[in-house]
C-alpha cells in the first residue's frame, strides 16, 4: 500500500514512447507474413523437433535453421493462468486465459489469449484453434486469439518454401510506459526556488564546492551535499558554442549563442541561451543576468549586464 | 571453475525496502548504503580497486541513469567503473573476474532499483521477444503464473503448497528489519489464476552494496570472510514455449560449475520472486529440508527491482560472517520464469 503522498514532494507524469522499427530475419519474415495469409509455418530444429514459434538459430546447438514446415491451426494447452484484469495493450480487454498452445505438428508451444468465459472453461490438455484477426498486416496479433475448438487435429505438417508475395520485412513495435517523476530532495529544492526565481545549490560538507543544479551528492567526494547555498542571479560566461541549425519545435531564430555559465557563488557551470547581444560578440567572461518571462518556470535566457568581463583568472577552474 | 585466487564478501548493507521512497533520488537512495559498506571495512572511496553497478534504465524511465548514481561512490578523479544493466549479482560477477585477474584487490559492488515511479508488471514486458512475445504486453505475474501452472500440473506443488512457502518466507522476514512484508500477510486473492497476491514479491524501492577482497586483503577486512568457493551464471532459451517450465536446467548447471554439490550446503538464499518458482528451484538446485532457504525471508519479503539478487549473496555472506553458516549457496535470477541463473558457492573458514 503506498503510503500518503508528502506534500513536499514534487511529481510529474513521465511517458516513455517509442515506435521501436525492427527488421525481420528471413524465418521470422516468413512466419510473421504466413499469418497474414492464415499460413502457420514452423522451422526444424536440428534435433528433428518443429519450433513454433521459428526462430533463426537452434535454440540447443546455435546453427542457422532455415527448413520450414506448415503446420495446423489448431492445437492443445500446455499451460494457462487466467487473467481477469486485462491489463493495457493484451490482446483482449475482457477476462480471458494466457496460455501455451502447441499447435498441431508442432514440438513447442506458443504464448498467446485464449478466449473463453471462465476459469472453468480452460484446463491444460483443452483442444483450442486460432481466430484470425480481421486486419492482418504481418505480426504476432495476426492471431487475435485462440477459441475452444472440438476436433482433434490432423497433426499433419509439410514443407513449406516460406515464399509470399510482398513479404513482410520488418515490425513496428510501439512501446509505452507510463512513469510518474520524482526528483527526489535535492532537485525538488532547486525546482522550488526556481518558482521564486531564485537558484540554490547545494555545498559539500568536505570539499565545500557548491553544486548547481544540486543532485543530492558530491561526485568527487561520494557524500551528501546538504547545506543549500543561494548563488547568482548574475554569472560568467565560461564557455559558449554559436547554433546555426534550427532545432524543430524551437521558436528561436539561428544562430543563437549557447553558454555556459558560472553563477556568482557556484562551483558548476550552468548551460543556457545568451541573447541581448549579436552573437558574434559573445565572448568568456561575458557577465550575465537571467532573464525571466511571464509564468516561465526557469530563466528564458541571460543577457549582459553591462559590467567589465570577468578576469579568466575567477573562472578558469570552471571551464 | 576452480578460482585461481581466494576472493570473499567482506560487508554487505542494504537499504530499508519501501512500497515508495520518492522523496530521494536514487542516488540519495544509495549512499547511506554504500557508506555502511566503507565504514564497515574502514576502506575509503579513494581506496577501492574497481566498482561496478547494476540497474535499469527501464525501472527510472530514463537513459543511462546511472550515471547519475555515480555521483555516490566520488567518481573523480577518475575511477575504474563499470555498469551492468541488470541485477547487480551480475556486476558481482563482474568484479569478481577482476579481482580474478589480479588488476584490483577490492571491489565495490552496488545496484538498486526503483519500481516505484512505473508499472513494473509492465516495464518488465519490455524485456521479452520484441517480435512474438512483448506486442501481447504479457506481464511478469501472468508469465510466473503460467509456470505455476505447469507445477501444478507436472504434481509438483499445489496452492496450499505455495501458499505454505509465502507464509514460511515471511515469518522468517520477521527478523529482518529491511524487509518490505514480514510476519503474517494474507494470501489474498488471484492476481493472475493459480497465483494469489502472496505468491507474488512485494513491489518496492531498495539499494545494496557489497565490498569484494582478495587474500589476505579480505582477512584484513573482515573477521571471518565469506570466501567465493564458485560462481556460474547460466540461461536458456528466451522462448518460452521451447523451455520445460517445472525444471531450471540453467541453475543446475550453473550451481555444478561453482561447485555447490561437491559438498552439502548448510543455506540457500533463492532469488525466487514467485513462491512457485522456489519449488523449482529447491529441485534443481537438490536443496534438501535440512537447509535453511531464504533465511532473510527472500525476494518474497522485498524484491527491489535489479538489486534483490546482488542482495541474495549479500544475505548468505552476511550469515557466514555472523557464524550463522559454514557454506551457502546465493542464486540470483533475471528474466521470466527463470530465464537467466547466476548460483555462488561461500564458504567461511573453519573457526
Ligand atoms: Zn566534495
Amino acid at each position: 500500500m503506498a503510503s500518503a503522498p508528502s506534500p513536499e514532494v514534487l511529481r510529474a507524469p513521465l511517458v516513455v514512447e517509442f515506435p521501436f522499427t525492427r527488421s525481420l530475419g528471413p524465418v521470422q519474415s516468413a512466419f510473421l507474413t504466413g499469418l497474414r495469409e492464415r499460413t502457420v509455418l514452423g522451422v526444424k530444429a536440428t534435433d528433428g523437433r518443429t519450433l513454433v514459434p521459428p526462430v533463426e538459430y537452434d535454440p540447443v546447438t546455435a546453427d542457422e535453421i532455415r527448413d520450414l514446415v506448415e503446420i495446423g491451426t489448431t492445437g492443445t494447452v500446455t499451460t494457462w493462468a487466467w487473467n481477469h484484469e486485462p491489463r493495457r495493450g493484451q490482446p483482449l480487454d475482457r477476462p480471458f486465459a494466457w496460455v501455451l498452445v502447441q499447435l498441431d505438428g508442432a514440438d513447442t508451444a506458443l504464448l498467446h489469449a485464449l478466449d473463453v468465459p471462465g476459469p472453468d472453461a480452460v484446463s491444460t490438455g483443452m483442444r483450442v484453434r486460432i481466430r484470425w484477426a480481421a486486419e492482418r498486416v504481418g505480426a504476432i496479433t495476426d492471431i487475435a486469439c485462440f477459441e475452444a475448438d472440438e476436433g482433434a487435429g490432423s497433426g499433419e505438417s509439410g514443407p513449406h518454401t516460406g515464399e509470399f508475395s510482398d513479404p513482410v520485412t520488418g515490425i513496428i513495435a510501439a512501446a509505452r510506459l507510463d512513469y510518474t517523476y520524482a526528483p527526489g530532495r535535492a532537485q525538488t529544492a532547486y525546482i522550488k526556488a526556481l518558482s521564486e526565481r531564485k537558484t540554490v545549490g547545494e555545498r559539500c560538507p568536505s570539499c565545500h564546492k557548491v553544486y548547481v543544479p544540486p543532485r543530492g551528492a558530491c561526485p568527487t567526494c561520494g557524500v551528501a551535499t546538504t547545506e543549500r547555498v543561494e548563488v547568482g542571479p548574475r554569472g560568467t560566461v565560461t564557455t559558449y558554442c554559436i547554433v546555426n541549425i534550427k532545432a524543430k519545435n524551437l521558436d528561436i531564430e539561428v544562430p543563437y549563442v549557447y553558454a555556459h555559465i558560472a553563477l556568482d557563488g557556484a562551483d558548476l557551470a550552468l548551460h543556457a541561451r545568451i541573447a541581448g547581444i549579436p552573437y558574434d560578440q559573445v565572448r568568456m567572461g561575458l557577465r550575465v543576468e537571467p532573464v525571466w518571462t511571464e509564468g516561465a518556470r526557469f530563466p528564458d535566457h541571460y543577457r549582459p549586464t553591462g559590467e567589465p568581463d570577468a578576469d579568466y583568472d575567477t573562472y578558469k577552474e570552471l571551464v | 571453475m576452480r578460482p585461481v585466487r581466494d576472493i570473499a564478501i567482506v560487508a554487505f548493507g542494504q537499504t530499508d525496502h519501501l512500497r515508495s521512497t520518492d522523496e530521494l533520488s536514487e542516488v540519495e537512495m544509495l549512499m547511506p548504503v554504500l557508506h555502511e559498506v566503507l565504514a564497515a571495512t574502514g576502506l575509503k572511496t579513494s581506496d577501492i580497486g574497481f566498482t561496478c553497478s547494476g540497474s535499469s534504465d527501464y525501472l527510472a524511465g530514463r537513459a543511462f541513469s546511472f550515471t547519475m548514481a555515480l555521483d555516490g561512490v566520488g567518481a573523480w578523479p577518475p575511477i575504474s567503473e563499470s555498469h551492468v544493466e541488470m541485477d547487480g549479482a551480475w556486476a558481482l560477477y563482474e568484479a569478481w573476474t577482476k579481482l580474478l585477474t589480479g588488476e584490483a584487490d577490492t571491489a565495490l559492488v552496488y545496484s538498486y532499483g526503483k519500481s516505484s515511479p512505473g508499472s513494473v508488471r509492465d516495464v518488465l514486458t519490455r524485456q521479452l521477444d520484441p517480435y512474438y512475445v512483448a506486442p501481447l504486453w504479457p506481464d511478469s505475474v501472468a508469465l510466473a503464473a503460467l509456470q505455476a501452472q505447469a507445477l501444478i500440473d507436472a504434481g509438483d506443488t499445489d496452492e496450499p503448497a505455495l501458499a505454505g512457502v509465502a507464509a514460511r518466507s515471511r515469518e522468517s522476514a520477521a527478523a529482518n528489519s529491511h524487509a518490505q512484508l514480514s510476519g503474517s500477510v494474507p494470501q489474498g486473492d488471484y492476481l493472475v489464476r493459480p497465483l494469489r497476491t502472496g505468491d507474488c514479491p512485494p513491489i518496492g524501492d531498495g539499494a545494496a552494496a557489497v565490498i569484494l577482497a582478495a587474500g589476505d586483503r579480505a582477512r584484513e577486512l573482515c573477521e571471518r570472510p565469506a570466501w567465493i568457493r564458485g560462481i556460474d551464471h547460466r540461461i536458456e532459451a528466451h522462448s518460452l514455449g521451447v523451455r520445460d517450465l517445472t525444471d531450471s536446467p540453467s541453475s543446475r548447471l550453473a550451481a555444478e560449475r561453482a561447485g555447490a554439490f561437491e559438498r552439502p550446503v548448510d543455506t540457500a538464499e533463492l532469488h525466487a520472486p514467485f513462491t512457485s518458482q522456489e519449488v523449482v528451484l529447491r529441485k534443481a538446485l537438490k536443496l534438501g529440508d535440512d537447509v535453511a532457504v531464504n533465511p532473510s525471508g527472500g525476494a518474497l519479503a522485498a524484491n527491489p527491482m535489479m538489486a534483490a539478487g546482488l542482495i541474495r549473496l549479500g544475505e548468505a555472506a552476511a550469515r557466514i560472517h555472523r557464524g550463522e553458516s559454514d557454506r551457502a549457496i546465493a542464486h540470483a535470477t533475471s528474466g521470466p520464469c527463470l530465464q537467466q541463473n547466476l548460483v555462488a558457492v561461500l564458504e567461511g573458514e573453519p573457526s
